[in-house]
């Protein structure tokens, strides 16, 4: 394995770190730490992918701008790829939607259920 | 830290009271600021949002649920959340009136009235900011307090979501 | 033509940002309850008027043309999709109005409702690849909140589940597109398929591949991953229930899944045998789970695992044929492809239908326990009546429209060489009829418990709402040829169409 490819081979142990938690555990919060700790790891996975080493960040100051009024090519060369960036903004962004709907469905659940246990939280089945 | 009891309205002690007294007007600026300057620098209005959100959740943390209760409820928040999320898509739908879904009609792509690194530089952005900052702010609010008011035992009848 | 466009994703989204805003007084929750249904009936307008011409559309988003902008492109599939959602959609919308009124604040119930019809359509018609996966997240948030709506003890349970597996189905589907981004510098789907077009396979590829099928796989419930839907598509709301497995699973598992496959990454051996794997299994294991159902409801949920299982298995045959191992005989692909999407049609109008009725069923006689029902022929007719076409229309009897696409399906396995798979199919298709012979028999046949004596006939808007899918399932069949004509091989066409030539429809053409 060549030394770029650690940090995505890191990225994946940390998302299996969080499926073992979803499929492992009984209780109804770490199994939402789990999904969230999957969630974390897909968005280091993409912020890596825009990554450039010893890249800059992109964030345009006058001092990028050439003579036309454009960005030089000198900044649009040695900054990372914000695309990723952007991406992982509005993922995040799902996330936290995704989390508060998963953390007000275990306080219903543990309102009807008295139990945060999933193995007591069965009624369904057939 | 609370002499009082911990789930009963009288809020954290005097010195949390002072502080978040003083800083949670700053803290608002700040969040604003993010937001109206997200087309020139990092941030946005999710960020300004959060900000906004979090001076909003310290003081509920600080002078306690049923003070702040009679400022903003999670019916306020909800009302606000909506009414920014249509103000967002309202900002598409003027541009759609102007030739093209979310066109940015404040702004030709041939005009030179703007400087660049200005707050008027953008054209309808900093209006797309806004009301992003501001469903943001009052959708995570509404969250939280939804959340923090949320009493175990059911209490209500037939609820929702 | 192409400046409606925007409109099927603007209209709902709109509506449902407002519905909140009407308050949660009576007035308010039935004006939202009518702003629901306007829109219901202006998206199968729009959706009907893109018919009028054939050609690809494109509309680029705020005057940005690619590469930076998101476009919205519409082929024959995207045409074939969007009027079977926006069908069922009004169906449920007209059902709602009377259904709805048991349960408390349906002004958020419209609002979700909408969001989830907005991120549907959206996922349809997007022509970018992480727009569709947040069109993709707006409808699956929406349908985990509405699963939830009956906020009992099997309600909760069910949405939390589906909650679980749907947002790693997210997730693996976010990481594919990562991969797809890392490969190509592109998001969009013409340029991603005309930038991939030219290599062979490679290991980032494949990974690609198998993040999409997990990810498509779970939100289409085929077969191992299917463990959520049992549990929440009957435990939504009935015009839920049909939305959710008349279309949310096609919009954002079958279709997204077929468009990747066979449009962006073109379709090569190991995706066509394993979708066709996919496809078997979930068919024979679906209609296995279903037989000994008792619960109404619960036993539409397994059908629903099964029938997507014979529009996943023509799909994999299709792309078997087309992948660079298969005879590359358009034609026969396009009968495969024709016969998979007409049975997408057709199961959308017949399980929304069911789903119905069994919310009508369920409500007026107060159970949707199979051995506690029973005479419902006499005391509901309209539901009986519409029921039964349903249940004809499933189990594949002549005349209705369900026959025709399982024959068309059988006939074209049996044409490319699969016995095996054809003889499994029509198996699956004696088992379905079995299965729905019981239902009949305990729900609308025989005697009336004495408990049930009272019950009667749904309300005006419930029948109407049932009616309309009715009338799609009896035209179905009959109509086939003139359905084939304009509206399904068109759908195979764009899937057909290679990936090059898919960039070259969507291309970016000149700016404003």
């Amino acid at each position: 394995m060549s030394s770029g490819a650690i940090p995505f081979a890191l990225s994946m142990v940390v998302l299996l770190i969080g499926l073992y938690a979803i499929i492992a555990k009984a209780n109804v919060v770490k199994i939402i730490i789990g999904i969230l700790i999957t969630d974390y790891a897909v968005n280091l996975f993409l912020v890596l992918l825009g990554y450039r080493h010893g890249g800059r960040a992109p964030i345009v100051t006058k001092a990028d701008l050439d003579t036309s009024g454009g960005v030089s090519m000198g900044f649009v060369n040695t900054s990372v790829d914000p695309v990723p960036q952007a991406l992982i903004l509005t993922s995040i962004v799902i996330g936290l939607a995704v989390a508060a709907m998963m953390v007000a469905l275990a306080l219903r659940l543990h309102d009807k259920y008295g139990t945060f246990d999933i193995t007591r939280i069965r009624r369904l089945k057939g | 830290m609370t002499p009082h009891s911990p789930r009963g309205g009288s809020g954290m002690t005097i010195i949390v009271k002072s502080t978040t007294r003083i800083v949670t007007a700053f803290i608002m600026l700040f969040g604003t600021t993010i937001v109206l300057y997200g087309h020139v620098t990092p941030g946005g209005g999710f960020a300004g949002g959060v900000i906004i959100a979090a001076a909003f959740a310290l003081i509920v943390l600080a002078f306690g649920k049923t003070l702040a209760g009679r400022f903003v409820t999670g019916t306020t928040a909800s009302v606000w959340d909506s009414a920014a999320a249509t103000a967002f898509l309202f900002v598409g739908v003027l541009g759609y009136l102007g030739g093209c879904f979310f066109w940015n009609f404040l702004r030709p792509p041939q005009s030179g009235r703007f400087t660049l690194f200005k707050l008027y530089s953008a054209g309808s952005i900093l209006l797309s900011n806004t009301a992003i900052g501001m469903k943001v702010g009052m959708g995570l609010l509404g969250v939280f307090l939804a959340l923090s008011v949320f009493r175990p035992r059911r209490e209500e009848g037939e609820g929702h979501e | 033509m192409t400046n409606i466009l925007p409109l099927v994703v603007a209209l709902p989204l709109g509506a449902g940002f407002l519905s909140p805003l009407l308050g949660k007084s009576r007035r308010g929750e039935s004006m939202a309850a009518l702003l629901a249904l306007g829109i219901g009936f202006a998206n199968l307008a729009i959706s009907v008027a893109l018919f009028t011409t054939t050609e690809p559309l494109v509309y680029w988003i705020g005057f940005w043309n690619a590469p930076v902008g998101i476009s919205m492109a519409v082929d024959g599939l995207t045409r074939l999709l969007l009027l079977t959602t926006s069908l069922v959609a009004l169906a449920a919308l007209v059902f709602s109005i009377a259904y709805m009124r048991r349960f408390t604040a349906t002004g958020l119930y419209y609002s979700l409702l909408m969001l989830m019809v907005a991120g549907m359509n959206g996922v349809i018609v997007t022509g970018d690849l992480f727009n569709l996966y947040v069109f993709l997240e707006v409808a699956s948030i929406s349908s985990y909140g509405l699963v939830a709506f009956g906020t009992e003890h099997e309600e909760l349970e069910a949405s939390f589940k589906y909650l679980i597996l749907g947002s790693i189905g997210s997730l693996f589907i976010l990481l594919g597109i990562g991969i797809l981004y890392n490969l190509t510098g592109q998001l969009n789907m013409a340029l991603v398929a005309d930038s991939l077009a030219g290599r062979g396979a490679n290991r980032a590829m494949t990974l690609a591949a198998a993040f999409f099928l997990m990810g498509f796989g779970l939100k289409a419930a085929l077969v191992p991953f299917h463990a959520w839907l049992p549990d929440a598509h009957p435990s939504a709301p009935a015009p839920i229930s049909a939305m959710l497995s008349g279309v949310l699973i096609k919009a954002s598992g079958v279709y997204a899944l077929a468009r990747i496959v066979f449009n962006v990454m073109g379709p090569s051996a190991a995706h066509a045998d394993v979708l066709t794997a996919l496809g078997a299994l979930s068919m024979v294991v679906g209609v296995f789970l279903a037989v000994g159902q008792w619960d109404f409801k619960r036993l539409l949920g397994y059908h629903s695992i099964s029938q997507m299982g014979y529009i996943v298995l023509a799909i994999g045959v299709a792309a078997q044929v087309m992948s660079p191992r298969g005879s590359g005989d358009e034609a026969l692909a396009g009968l495969l492809l024709f016969g998979g999407l007409f049975h997408l049609f057709n199961h959308a109008a017949f399980k929304s239908l069911l789903f119905l009725s069994s919310g009508s069923l369920e409500q007026q006689a107060g159970t949707r326990m199979l051995k506690e029902l029973g005479g419902m022929r006499r005391r509901m007719p309209v539901t009986a009546f519409c029921c039964r076409i349903g249940a004809l229309s499933i189990a594949g009897v002549p005349p209705f429209n369900g026959f025709f696409s399982k024959l068309v399906i059988v006939v074209a396995l049996a044409l490319a060489g699969k016995w095996l798979l054809a003889a499994l199919a029509v198996f699956v298709a004696m088992m379905t009829l079995v299965s729905f012979l019981k239902v009949q028999r305990t729900v609308l046949e025989g005697e009336t418990p004495e408990r049930l004596a009272g019950v009667r006939e749904a309300p005006y808007p419930m029948q109407s709402g049932m009616l309309i899918l009715a009338t799609v399932c009896l035209l179905g069949g009959p109509l086939v040829v003139w359905l084939r004509g304009w509206l399904l091989d068109p759908a195979a066409a764009s899937l057909l169409t290679r990936a090059a030539g898919y960039a070259a429809l969507f291309s970016p053409r000149g700016g404003p």
